[in-house]
């Protein structure tokens, strides 16, 4: 198929498109005139049987828990996807990673930085069910300063950490995790995915029964993930450097 | 203009569909994809607002305050993390591509040979 | 009832309706990945103007250093094989 023809097509698609969703757009509810009842109910219900202040966490770690269990999985496939693809074709021996900072400053406020951003990270993670944040959002705070460590002090002194061996076993544990928790419901005779602990005290680090264990397992399994993600496309990129390839 | 945030998020997705068919860079139609998710999100949230209300977040805040939708909020926010795991997914099979066919214009990638 | 939108709900869709084509027509990969981060900006603005505070940081994080790191990566990826 030609780039006309598909250009043409296309735009045949896209006016009958572009009308359905207009019709369907003005057909919608009125923009703030919410009707479905599972947000009020949620809003209601939520803090007081759960005892967090955060609905948006308790959804996605209790109440859709199944939900997010589909999506770490999604993740964890998407990642060894990559994982298989970048270490295909041919390698060679793999040179040493090049060191290109030359800038001192770059790499003293970077290695400062690096302590905050992934203090931030913990925190978006533990207060997850109190205020903003949660278990996604830190675990991709903390995987985006551990980049940082990488890409701004030396690739070749910190990559080792990072390498598979140690980032594995850590997603593994974190998508595993998820599930040993759910199954724990399970073994005894509840749904799978039901709350077991009690409840807590309204509003602090210690309530929501299990939620902050989902919550850090989701964690875990997001930052190992991503790491792994990012140190591959790293080595695609820093290792042909090294090798004279400069452009 | 109630029906604005709707006609937004249609705009979003149609013209996300128009950057994957003229696209002539793979990681430029890779990207077009992430902004046809996009709109998703954009329609998600603009359905679960509520007039006059606050985030669904009560930590200090009396309990009973009108609040948005938080199931939408959730089914958004994990897709959005997921979303860069399937990009870079979609990135390294476009690498692998332009190693085999040497070219990262879609209209020259000839039939794949088995 | 009709809701009407605030003042900046309507300036913010308005960037975003704007943003999405400049993307879509930018040409320039690296060109691209900066108009791509502009969009994503407008999109956190969003979320947090329409009460979805998690869905902006889950944003946030995402695009400050995941999007950028591995589309430049594959950009220049690209680039170095065609020479």
């Amino acid at each position: 198929m030609t780039r006309t023809v598909r250009i043409g097509l296309f735009s045949a698609a896209a006016v009958v498109l572009a009308i359905l969703l207009c019709w369907t757009a003005v057909d919608l509810p009125d923009f703030g005139n919410y009707r479905g009842p599972y947000g009020g109910l949620l809003n209601h219900v939520a803090p007081a049987e759960r005892h967090v202040t955060e609905v948006v966490t308790a959804t996605v770690f209790d109440y859709r828990g199944f939900d997010t269990l589909g999506e770490e999985l999604i993740l964890f496939t998407a990642v060894a996807g990559v994982v298989l693809l970048l270490e295909q074709g041919e390698r060679g021996e793999r040179p040493e990673p090049s060191e290109s900072i030359g800038s001192d400053a770059v790499r003293v406020l970077g290695a400062l930085a690096v302590g905050a951003a992934v203090l931030v990270g913990l925190w978006l993670t533990a207060f997850g069910y109190v205020t903003p944040g949660g278990g996604f959002q830190g675990g991709v705070a903390i995987a985006s300063g551990i980049v940082l460590l990488w890409v701004a002090t030396s690739l070749r002194v910190w990559g080792p950490f990072g390498s598979d061996s140690i980032l594995d076993p850590l997603e593994g544990v974190g998508a595993g995790g998820y599930i040993v928790i759910g199954l724990a419901a399970l073994a005894s005779g509840l749904p799978f995915l039901t709350n077991l602990f009690g409840p807590g005290r309204y509003g602090t680090l210690q309530s929501g029964g299990s939620i902050p264990f989902l919550n850090w397992a989701a964690a875990l399994e997001v930052t190992a993930a991503l790491l792994i993600l990012f140190s591959k496309f790293l080595e695609e990129y820093v290792v042909p450097l090294a090798a004279g390839d400069e452009r | 203009m109630s029906v604005l945030p709707y006609l937004v998020a249609a705009w979003i997705c149609l013209v996300g569909l128009y950057g994957i068919v003229t696209s002539r860079h793979l990681v430029h139609l890779a990207l077009c994809l992430t902004i046809t998710q996009s709109s998703t999100y954009v329609l998600l949230l603009a359905i679960g607002y509520v007039k006059g209300g606050g985030p669904p977040i009560f930590k200090g805040v009396k309990l009973g305050t009108t609040a948005v939708d938080p199931v939408v909020q959730a089914l958004t926010l994990t897709d959005i993390v997921v979303s860069v795991a399937v990009l870079a997914l979609i990135l390294a099979l476009a690498l692998d591509v332009h190693e085999r066919a040497g070219t990262m214009d879609p209209d020259e990638i000839a039939e794949l040979k088995g | 009832m009709v809701a009407t939108l605030a003042p900046l709900q309507v300036t913010i869709l308005a960037l975003v309706a704007a943003g999405a084509p400049l993307v879509a027509l930018s040409r320039d990969p690296v060109r691209m990945v900066v108009v791509n981060s502009f969009y994503n900006w407008a999109l956190v603005i969003l979320f947090v103007v329409f009460g979805a505070p998690d869905v902006a940081l889950s944003m946030l994080v995402v695009g400050s250093v995941g999007y950028p790191l591995i589309l430049l990566v594959a950009i220049a990826r690209s680039r170095r094989r065609t020479q």
